[in-house]
């Protein structure tokens, strides 16, 4: 499978066919083949990229989050000695915009007017990057600054207010209906309600956006990028450079982590254009500051919540508003809004709900994909709200949880039937009855608040305790036919049967070829699986997010095998000059044909010959509805996934220093694939979670963000994230590939609200906006 | 950009006297940061790192020690931590066992960052800084007086840092530093107080908290009046200290912290140290605790 039409040279760390290490099939926890390069840091991300001639392109962005561009003068950038071009919006070749899903409405490079901090200009290649840099400044742009429009609820209710968009303030509005509220609140013995508000998240992935645009002799462009779906960049990027999309061929370089603000182009046209206008190769790579306006970020939210209860817990009706601020441009918005309208009661029965979800146009930084998907900022809020409930019904915050929990049978608020197993309430009751860590040992002052940083010898220090349960849906959403395709040849070898997986899907750091390699070996019974590099010169495999990726991916790579293991049957057969249906139930086992009547019937080498087999499939999940637009109605959702946490706390009272001192999680994740990376996913999401609740944010006033740096972004160190203890349970999904379930995100949603239910049970606090900062808690201004 | 590589320190500065603008650099914890982030493109770097005698400390005949500015922090608190335990406390702080291998008290004093760990404990113990240029030879300047602005140190242009000097501790000293997480992380706020028996005075820096690092002066001469080296705490003393230690701040908004919080949380601190340090000046004995 050797690369076709371009005839261009292969750069320098360009990914190659990897041998996956080890021998284990499902089940098995096989070392993954980048593990031991990124921790020796040998790894070739795709800022590594190299090739002779290469010149290094710079993105001009706006200082100003909303401005008229009154002109651009780019005369002295392109007499700077060593730049080969500079351009600008008038120099994009085909479509002006891009965009994700069907509204195209980003600015390739801007034109007439900016909408956001940092959205980019105009483009320079030159010969050094230093050079590009040095040169960037130098061209002149006359801006009009205008106010920016950064108020959410006035965009979304407040018909004066100006307009960010022409199509209007409100990029969508889903309700969800179900019964009747009023009649449930003249019912209601308890009345709870809150406000809640989530910061901005961002990804904070550690390699930053970069790839490297190399232009090909047909006219078009090999493309090397570090991304999370590369068929549906190739959608936006063909048009906006005017080629067709076999003029443009995608190689996945080394991806240093995604977590969603990969799903959104970056670089991508830039380099391109670069290329195809200077005809030499371009590489950019941002950096650390440019990369936190070089990708969108999780939504930040305001939420409204009123719950009524019976006096024993029982929740007779849910009245939601969730405002999400899209910022300047739609990205993920519109599926961001559906989820977190569709999930907005969170895993509960509730018989009366009115939510209304609205995602907003302003001029605050563009938010879009990240883990957990307009689910984590619901989560937040109704787990706080039953936390409110218990305390206001006089029962324990598992028990209210139980009470009301949804199981297999039960509907969700769009009235989506669970068909899969969901023993909520029992992992509940395991949760609570883990064994709970020992007392606070403040000996030695690193387990206190504060750590090293000595801020404390356990005076203020308080323990607490807190819950949370989330729920995700795993694939996409709404009617989308997020399929994936898998290609699997089998042929002989140096004597020995070899497995090839190609396929397009991004390998982000979660395991996925690691796990391509187990299901090949269970399939074909090998134990040599080599993995193709991902690229467009295999079908779509859709987007490494959504959790869907084991379960689409890994369909069509086990369907794949499935046909080539056919191909084998019926070459033995001919070989053994037998019909097929006389050799009975066939299996591929430990390198052999074996038939369950007659035992082995030969090795597969001997039966494969010079022959090679190569299948391509496709794989679809079972088709989901859209939501309706009045009632929310549907069954909009592919799949579900559970997890529950408990966070044990320790808080200084008097500075408001929290130490994190364990997490616990039940997960129901249907099948355990690799134990190994399965944990690793758990931890990591646990920790995105607890960065969420207690310290990661990016500041913004008055469209501008204040904290463009890891200086000042804080994530969870090592000495942050507490030891997990982990129950996982395997009732399998019946729809599933091997029963499994997406199991990346849920545990992204629940930390957050556990940890700040157990500061809250320390303190006594309401504490109703994460990031929690100390001085939430020390009721400082 | 030139690279100079003096390897004496007579050489560095000469090198200093010669290009003023050269920026010296020593852990490059702080400059490396600064050229990456582009902040600024200095014409050269003056690399002190051949230098030998800055990575050495030394025990002077006036009893104080003479510690090199080129003396990491991880040296500094395996090396030193029992003679100068606020500042090894504050050392343990700094960053991650990457920066403390790397970094130095020097770089602190160079970067003269409000935020800078270092200098609290400077401040509390009565440290010394030793410049020096070949112009003019040595000028010693009392840490209080090193800092004059945000980032500004009475550093001239022709200068180097080439020690600290300080005393070995005579009383318990305690160094204590709020951030928004457990690790690698800069201070919102510090405090830093050191026990001086002999005189019956207690030294204090608040870090983070002013357009400088800065003494608590009025608490401190609070405490010279009123605490009663004989006895117990007395809750009323103690709550006063924290108060005119808070008051001693003049912090702003920012990311890291509302102006309001930091004012709240070195009172706290304030408190907290000196009960600390009381409690083992009163038990007679220094207390070890890991960090
Ligand atoms: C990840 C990270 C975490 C950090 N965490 C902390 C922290 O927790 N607390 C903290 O206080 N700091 C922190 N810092 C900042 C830095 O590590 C410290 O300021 C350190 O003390 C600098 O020492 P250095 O030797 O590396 O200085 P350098 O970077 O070499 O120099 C710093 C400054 O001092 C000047 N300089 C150096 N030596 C001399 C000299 N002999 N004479 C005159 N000028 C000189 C330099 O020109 C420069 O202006 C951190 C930095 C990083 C990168």
């Amino acid at each position: 499978m050797t690369r076709t039409g371009s005839g261009s040279a292969t750069p320098v760390r360009a990914p190659r066919d990897i041998a996956a290490p080890g021998t284990g099939g499902v089940g098995d926890s096989p070392l993954r083949p980048d593990g031991t390069l990124k921790v020796k840091g040998e790894f070739a991300y795709s800022s590594d990229l190299w090739i002779d001639g290469m010149l290094w392109g710079a993105t001009l962005r706006s200082p100003h989050p909303r401005a008229k561009i009154v002109s651009i003068d780019v005369s002295a950038a392109l007499a700077h000695p060593g730049v080969s071009a500079v351009l600008t919006h008038e120099d994009v070749p085909g479509r002006k915009h891009f965009g994700l899903d069907h509204t195209w409405d980003q600015p390739v490079l801007a034109a007439g007017e900016v909408r956001h901090q940092g959205e980019p200009i105009a483009l320079v290649a030159a010969d050094h990057p230093e050079t590009a840099r040095r040169a960037m400044e130098k061209i002149r742009i006359e801006y009009e600054v205008l106010e920016p429009l950064t108020d959410a609820r006035r965009a979304a209710f407040d018909p004066a207010y100006p307009q960010v968009q022409p199509r209007g303030n409100l990029a969508r509005h889903q309700p969800v209906r179900v019964g009747d509220v009023e009649a449930a609140k003249a019912r209601a013995e308890v009345v709870v309600s809150g406000e809640y508000r989530v910061g901005i998240q961002d990804q904070a992935f550690l390699g930053p956006e970069s790839g490297l645009a190399v232009p090909a002799e047909d006219g078009g462009v090999d493309l090397y990028v570090a991304t999370q779906w590369m068929h549906n960049d190739l959608k936006q990027i063909a048009p906006c450079l005017g080629l067709p999309e076999e003029k443009i061929r995608m190689t996945l370089s080394g991806v240093g982590g995604a977590f969603g603000g990969r799903e959104d182009l970056s670089m991508q046209i830039h380099a391109a254009m670069l290329a195809l206008h200077t005809g030499r190769p371009v590489k950019i790579v941002y950096n650390r500051y440019e990369s936190f306006f070089g990708h969108v970020h999780r939504h930040p939210a305001e939420m409204r919540y009123e719950y009524g209860a019976t006096k024993d817990g029982r929740i007779l009706y849910a009245d939601v508003e969730i405002l999400l601020d899209g910022g300047a441009y739609t990205s993920a918005t519109m599926n961001v809004v559906g989820n977190a309208a569709s999930l907005g009661v969170g895993p509960y029965v509730i018989p009366n709900i009115k939510i209304d979800a609205y995602g907003v146009y302003t001029n605050n930084p563009p938010c879009g994909a990240m883990r957990g998907f307009g689910a984590v900022q619901a989560c937040f809020a109704y787990e706080s709200m039953m936390d409110k409930l218990a305390e206001a019904c006089g029962l324990d915050p598992v028990t209210v949880r139980q009470v009301n929990a949804a199981s297999q049978g039960s509907e969700l608020a769009t009235g989506q039937v669970i068909w899969a197993p969901l023993p909520m309430a029992e992992m509940l009751r395991q949760a609570r009855e883990l064994p709970m860590p020992p007392p606070l040992d403040a000996s030695d002052i690193r387990n206190l608040p504060g750590g090293a940083s000595q801020t404390t010898h356990g005076e203020g220090v308080r323990r607490g305790v807190g819950y949370g349960v989330g729920l995700k849906n795993i694939c996409f959403s709404e009617g989308y036919d997020d399929y994936s395709t898998a290609r699997v040849r089998l042929e002989v070898i140096g004597g020995e049967a070899v497995a090839l997986v190609h396929t397009a899907a991004a390998e982000v750091g979660q395991g996925l070829v690691t796990l391509e390699a187990q299901i090949a070996r269970t399939e074909l019974g090998v134990e040599r699986v080599v993995i193709h590099p991902a690229d467009n010169q295999v079908g779509d495999a859709g987007s490494s997010s959504a959790s869907r990726q084991s379960y689409m991916t890994g369909g069509a790579v086990m369907t794949a095998c499935q046909a080539v293991r056919e191909g084998v049957f019926a070459l033995a057969a001919a070989r053994l000059d037998r019909p097929l249906d006389t050799l009975g139930d066939l299996s591929l086992v430990g390198g052999k044909v074996v038939s369950e009547s007659a035992g082995v019937l030969a090795a597969i080498e001997d039966v494969l010959g010079d022959a090679v087999i190569e299948e391509t499939r496709e794989y679809h999940h079972e088709p989901t509805t859209g939501m309706d637009p009045v009632t929310g109605r549907g069954d909009s959702h592919t799949q579900l996934a559970l997890c529950v946490h408990r966070a044990v706390v320790d808080v200084d009272v008097e500075l408001g220093l929290v130490k994190v001192v364990e997490l616990a999680a039940v997960q129901d994740v249907g099948k355990i694939l690799n134990r190994l990376s399965l944990e690793g996913q758990i931890h990591g999401g646990t920790a995105q979670g607890l960065g969420l609740a207690v310290m990661e944010e990016i500041v913004v006033s008055d469209g501008k963000v204040r904290n463009p740096s890891f200086t000042d972004y804080l994530i969870p160190t090592i000495l942050d994230m507490p030891p997990m203890r982990l129950e996982i349970l395997e009732n399998a999904d019946p729809r599933a590939p091997y029963g499994l379930r997406g199991a990346g995100e849920p545990p992204t949603l629940s930390s957050t609200p556990a940890i700040v239910a157990a500061i809250r049970d320390a303190t006594g606090l309401a504490l109703t906006r994460v990031p929690v900062r100390p001085e939430h808690i020390t009721g400082s201004s | 950009m030139d690279f100079l590589r003096p390897t004496t320190w007579a050489e560095a500065l000469a090198a200093k006297a010669d290009r003023p603008e050269a920026v010296p650099i020593q852990g490059g914890t702080d400059v490396m940061v600064e050229l990456n982030f582009d902040l600024h493109r200095p014409a050269a770097l003056l690399d002190l790192n051949q230098v030998a005698e800055l990575a050495e400390w030394t025990s002077e005949e006036d009893g104080r020690l003479r510690v090199g500015a080129g003396v990491p922090y991880v040296r500094l608190i395996a090396e030193l931590g029992n003679r100068l335990p606020g500042l090894a406390q504050a050392a343990r702080t700094v960053g991650s066992p990457q920066i403390r291998n790397r970094g130095t008290v020097g770089g602190n004093l160079g970067a003269a960052s409000p935020a800078g760990d270092s200098h609290p404990p400077l401040l509390a113990g009565d440290a010394v800084i030793e410049v020096e240029s070949a112009a003019r030879g040595v000028r010693m300047i009392p840490a209080a007086e090193f800092y004059v602005g945000v980032k500004r140190s009475a550093l001239e242009p022709d200068e180097l840092i080439r020690a600290f000097r300080m005393s070995p501790a005579t009383g318990p000293q305690y160094f204590s530093k709020v951030g928004t997480r457990n690790a690698m992380v800069i201070a919102v706020c510090s405090f830093a107080i050191a026990l001086h028996p002999a005189e019956r005075r207690v030294g204090t820096g608040i870090g983070s908290a002013a357009p400088t690092p800065r003494r608590a002066l009025a608490a401190e001469e609070f405490l010279a009046a009123e605490l009663d080296w004989d006895a117990r705490l007395d809750p009323a003393v103690l709550a006063r200290f924290g108060e005119l230690a808070a008051e001693a701040a003049s912090p702003i908004d920012d990311v890291r912290g509302t102006a309001d919080y930091r004012r709240h949380a070195i009172g706290v601190m304030a408190r907290r140290t000196l009960t600390w340090a009381w409690n083992e000046f009163r038990s007679g004995h220094f207390e070890r605790r890991a960090g």
